[in-house]
């Protein structure tokens, strides 16, 4: 008996293992080395080595160490990638203004000398007799930081490595991240308030009536996100159909600004999200039995009283789901806001984007998405309790 | 409860009703004509009907490679999920699985972990793993998105099976090898052509993984869709747009089909 039950749990495990492996090594692992990304700093230690290990054993007192000017030195020799090295002064001037100029001259005087031979820094720039530039070097240092997550809420840490505010003018994630929030709260709040009362009246109808409602809901559903957002794309533009729809019944004179703004993102993102609401909140009313509305009427409910005690409870469950759906998937949308979106509606996926692609600055863009990743996979844990909960179970 | 409604609220009812199916379906019907338009302009109106979009389609090399492209990556991603996700819905089935349900959750995880997340993380692994710009990659990286889609259609019709079935056969002396093939194979079958259905449709609308992890020459058809909507608006994209459709369509009706000749199959007459 025992055997056979250990027999089925190794064939369980051994049927479920090649997908479990496969989803470690490309789903897990890219997820963890964004996360990695996103504490690690290796831009001036991977240019200058021998420097960053003997930073380490510095205690940051007292002088600079002729050890370190040697090993400054000898890294600034090798030969190294300009974009790596100009990576790393950067790097170390948003430490302490004044090393763009400092690294140059030195390199420059580092190469420009014979092999081995032994060069006074503090001569090529009386700089370098400043404790406070090599501890700025030192602060560069570590390869893990906190510099990325801070910045991703626009914090840093000052000279003392206190954290501190931003300056208003340098940053503008908080924004984004509120303005990401926003456009996924109006969507949100949008499709609960169009999407609640038609899962009522599908749920209530009957025959061609209800399919035709579905079928209108089930259709998007299975139309490709692209070919919706493209469709929106043509309707919302200025010589668009609505815009000439208004115009010809004389409504309009100019045409309405309604793309590449607010206004036709959370036009395009309700479309597209409509379907998450309804379907949860349709689902959940088909199962409430069909005579309970005409018991609470003759119980001698009056019918608001009877929607409102009766119909409405039973709805909740499925628009609480339905809003955490579309909440969670709207938080992450990248690709509408980016097609029918001005530059003041991209959300945080495009600002993650931009850090990955168009900068390359993994750390901000993984400081940034490990944001969305927790806020995202709270929600999902939510979301999954909350449908199985006893109320969702037992409709 | 449509007995004793006032007509005032009916009347309500019908008009928002319209309304919100009107919004619902508007959009998708508007960009049709569009793709038999002659003109150079993705807009109304339409000056006369031509299908050089089309041509267009298929004799300019970005758009033909791109829709080949498609064509080849979508099916890869469908045969790694599907394989992948249907193995894993049998395993998940047993009572003596430990912690089914929450390794079910983590296995669900790619249908919400935001696309762009997933990419930045795809981009920097697949950077060392030399799988960047490759075809593989990209396979792979639908993949991971399609899975969940097939793990749900999978286990749903795992659900609905009645398991005496199974029970009958193996008392009867058959090994479970047998049993797999000739009966839990052939009744989830509908289920597995489901998934691999919502796989490939997966695989054809996504976007965001291939910026980051494809190269120039995985260009897939949407990727060539989402370039040309911001870069210059051909109307080569409603014409895309119109075959996207009645492709979604035709395999609408596919998954409906076997939907119905699943449930014919559970309940015997």
């Amino acid at each position: 008996m025992m055997s056979s039950a250990m027999r089925a749990r190794l064939r369980a495990l051994g049927l479920i293992m090649p997908l479990m492996a496969f989803l470690l090594v490309f789903f897990v692992w890219p997820l963890a080395t964004m996360m990695v990304a996103s504490v690690t700093d290796g831009t001036v230690r991977g240019v200058l080595p021998q420097t960053a290990t003997v930073l380490a054993k510095w205690d940051g007192e007292g002088p600079p160490t002729p050890e370190m000017a040697a090993s400054l030195v000898t890294d600034l020799r090798m030969p190294v990638d300009s974009l790596a090295f100009g990576d790393a002064v950067r790097r170390l001037n948003s430490e302490l203004s004044g090393f763009r100029s400092l690294m140059s001259r030195t390199a420059s005087a580092a190469k420009g000398a014979g092999e081995g031979q032994a060069l006074d820094l503090v001569a090529i720039d009386p700089r370098w007799g400043d404790a406070k530039y090599w501890l700025a070097m030192k602060r560069a240092m570590p390869l893990y930081t906190d510099r990325y997550l801070l910045a991703a809420v626009d914090l840093e840490r000052d000279a003392s490595g206190n954290v501190a505010g931003l300056d208003a003018n340098t940053s503008a994630n908080r924004q984004i991240m509120l303005r990401t929030f926003l456009i996924a709260a109006s969507v949100t709040l949008l499709c609960a308030a169009i999407g609640l009362p038609y899962a009522l009246i599908a749920a209530a109808s009957k025959g061609w009536v209800r399919a035709i409602l579905l079928i209108a809901v089930l259709l998007p559903l299975w139309t490709s996100l692209l070919v919706r957002t493209a469709a929106w794309f043509i309707l919302l533009q200025n010589e668009g159909l609505i815009n000439d729809a208004l115009k010809t019944i004389g409504l309009i004179s100019e045409p309405l600004p309604l793309i590449f703004n607010r206004t036709g993102v959370i036009i395009a993102m309700t479309h597209v999200l409509l379907p998450f609401m309804v379907l949860p909140i349709y689902s959940g009313l088909l199962t409430i039995p069909a005579n309970l509305m005409p018991a609470a009427a003759s119980l001698g409910a009056s019918r608001i009283k009877a929607f409102r005690h009766v119909l409405l409870p039973l709805a909740f469950p499925g628009l609480m789901s339905g809003s955490l759906l579309v909440f969670m998937v709207a938080l992450g949308y990248y690709i509408t806001p980016a097609l029918v979106g001005g530059a003041n509606d991209q959300m945080i996926s495009s600002v993650i984007a931009f850090f990955a692609t168009g900068t390359a600055n993994w750390g901000m863009a993984g400081a940034l998405g490990l944001i969305l990743l927790v806020v995202t996979t709270v929600l999902y844990l939510v979301y999954g309790r909350l449908s199985r909960s006893p109320t969702m179970v037992a409709t | 409860m449509s007995g004793q409604t006032s007509p005032i609220l009916r009347i309500a009812q019908i008009v928002f009703g319209v309304a919100v199916v009107f919004f619902l379906l508007a959009p998708i019907v508007a960009i049709l004509p569009l793709a038999f338009n002659s003109s150079v302009f993705l807009n109304y109106p339409i000056e006369s009907f031509s299908s050089r979009w089309f041509g267009e389609l298929q004799s300019n090399d970005m758009w033909r490679r791109s829709i080949v492209n498609s064509l080849i990556i979508g099916s890869g991603a469908t045969i790694v999920a599907t394989v992948l996700g249907t193995l894993a819905a049998l395993g998940l089935r047993s009572s003596q699985l430990p912690f089914a349900s929450a390794i079910r959750t983590t296995f669900l995880m790619p249908m919400v972990v935001p696309a762009v997340v997933l990419g930045v993380g795809m981009q920097m692994l697949y950077g060392r793993l030399g799988l960047a710009n490759s075809y593989l990659g990209v396979v792979v990286a639908h993949a991971v998105l399609c899975i969940p889609f097939v793990l749900v259609s999978v286990s749903g019709s795992l659900n609905a099976m009645d398991p005496w079935l199974e029970r009958a056969a193996s008392s009867l002396g058959a090994s479970p090898t047998r049993v797999f093939r000739r009966i839990t194979m052939p009744i989830i079958m509908p289920g597995i052509l489901t998934g691999a259905v919502f796989a490939f449709a997966t695989s054809l609308d996504e976007v965001v993984l291939t910026l980051f992890v494809a190269g120039p020459n995985q260009r897939t058809l949407a990727r060539q869709m989402f370039a040309s909507i911001r870069e210059n608006i051909s109307p080569a994209v409603a014409a895309a747009a119109f075959l996207m459709i009645v492709g979604t369509l035709c395999i609408a009706g596919l998954v409906g089909f076997l939907r119905w000749r699943s449930q014919k199959a559970l309940k015997p007459a």
